[in-house]
């Protein structure tokens, strides 16, 4: 999952840095993921995962790094499941 | 105080709302067209609104900024490139024309005598109503290359359109919006908002009505809005200046202080004198919800308003 979601930010976030340079705890809105490529970002995440983020998850804190995707991801994946 | 205004704790406020409209088409102060939110305005309402423009550009003048004068439509290449139709495509206003032949023509008369819809031979222009006054300036700023070391300050004011038709006086559908807009380093358009978010302060709490400051978020569209809107509070790029017109509890925004970060500096392209990727910042006067906050609490009567307001006002 996690090179997945790496692969992902690659093709979405438009980060000035390669996903594979950031560590599963970097702060993705300080390595410059802006607000409008999160909403990219996160639907392109819902594409690949089959998933829907709920309206409360729908903020910064569920993208600020690959680690808080990945809970994200597993939490809603373990909920469908 | 109006007496509906007193009656707004025990009315719902939708009713409050229509009650607060009844009341100005009655005073002769606003004009009912047929359409909620297009309006009418009588000489007394339109008195307000320049003496409240006279009142910005003293706060402001200090500043020195430039002003431009824009129509109220904007050019619909630029509009599309604006990234406007992402977030707000329930808002947005396209002007269309019949650009059809004599045979078209017919059509039309035909579809228009038997009540039908008439609309759907009609294309649309190159022009679209402009959705705040902001939008023209970025890519007519990015055509003068990079900013000087100082940034850039303009003035403008425009009657903006957006279809959110409605009772409520302060929602209309065809406003004006004045704003000054700072685009340069990001500290220099922070700074630029939190003047203004105390002269905001400051020059409203001159005009005798209650307000507060408080963290908003545009109404952008959709499921990506959600987090649009929840990414814009928390990280604080918008606040509103909140005065009671029709209700305490959902005051109306009457002034809002924006920062845009690199969104349109990035968009448009508008160096800063060193090649960075500028920033922008705005705020944002919504002069009839101003005039009507005034009317509201002061009553529709301006030569009773209190003589400290007229002051401000009229000196």
């Amino acid at each position: 999952m996690n090179d997945k979601i790496r692969d992902i930010l690659d093709q979405t976030a438009k980060l000035p840095v390669k996903a594979a340079t950031l560590s599963d705890d970097a702060d993705l809105h300080e390595a410059g993921l802006t607000s409008f490529a999160s909403v990219q970002l996160m639907l392109a995440l819902e594409d690949a995962f089959d998933i829907e983020f709920p309206e409360q998850m729908l903020n910064r804190r569920t993208f600020a790094s690959i680690k808080a995707i990945q809970n994200a991801i597993a939490e809603l994946t373990q909920t469908a499941a | 105080m109006s007496v509906a205004a007193s009656a707004t704790a025990s009315t719902s406020p939708v009713s409050a709302q229509e009650a607060y409209l009844d009341e100005l088409f009655d005073k002769g102060i606003l004009f009912d067209t047929g359409v909620d939110g297009l309006y009418g305005r009588s000489d007394v309402f339109e008195d307000v609104i320049q003496a409240f423009d006279r009142l910005i550009t003293r706060y402001g003048a200090q500043d020195r900024a430039t002003p431009i004068h824009f129509p109220p439509g904007i050019s619909r290449p630029l509009f599309e490139k604006s990234g406007y139709m992402k977030s707000f495509p329930q808002l947005a206003g396209t002007v269309h024309s019949f650009m059809g032949g004599e045979a078209d023509h017919c059509t039309l008369l035909a579809e228009l005598e038997a009540g039908q819809d008439w609309t759907g031979q009609q294309t649309a222009t190159d022009i679209v109503l402009t959705p705040a006054a902001c939008y023209p300036l970025y890519p007519t700023v990015a055509k003068r290359g990079p900013l000087p070391v100082d940034g850039r300050l303009y003035d403008l004011q425009s009657y903006c359109f957006r279809h959110e038709p409605s009772k409520d006086p302060a929602r209309m559908q065809m406003f004006r919006m004045r704003e000054y807009v700072r685009i340069g380093s990001p500290e220099q358009v922070q700074a630029f908002r939190e003047t203004w978010l105390e002269r905001g302060q400051a020059m409203m709490g001159s005009l005798g009505v209650p307000l507060k400051v408080d963290l908003a978020n545009d109404p952008f569209f959709g499921r990506a809005g959600r987090m649009l809107a929840n990414n814009q509070r928390d990280t604080g790029l918008k606040f509103e200046l909140l005065i009671p017109v029709t209700s305490e509890e959902k005051p109306t925004a009457c002034l809002s202080f924006n920062y845009h970060q690199d969104h349109f500096g990035s968009l448009w392209n508008i160096p800063t004198h060193n090649g960075d990727v500028a920033h922008t910042a705005c705020v944002g006067f919504g002069m009839e919800r101003v005039a009507l906050a005034l009317f509201k609490h002061h009553g529709t009567d301006t030569a009773q308003w209190p003589q400290a307001v007229r002051q401000v006002l009229w000196g």
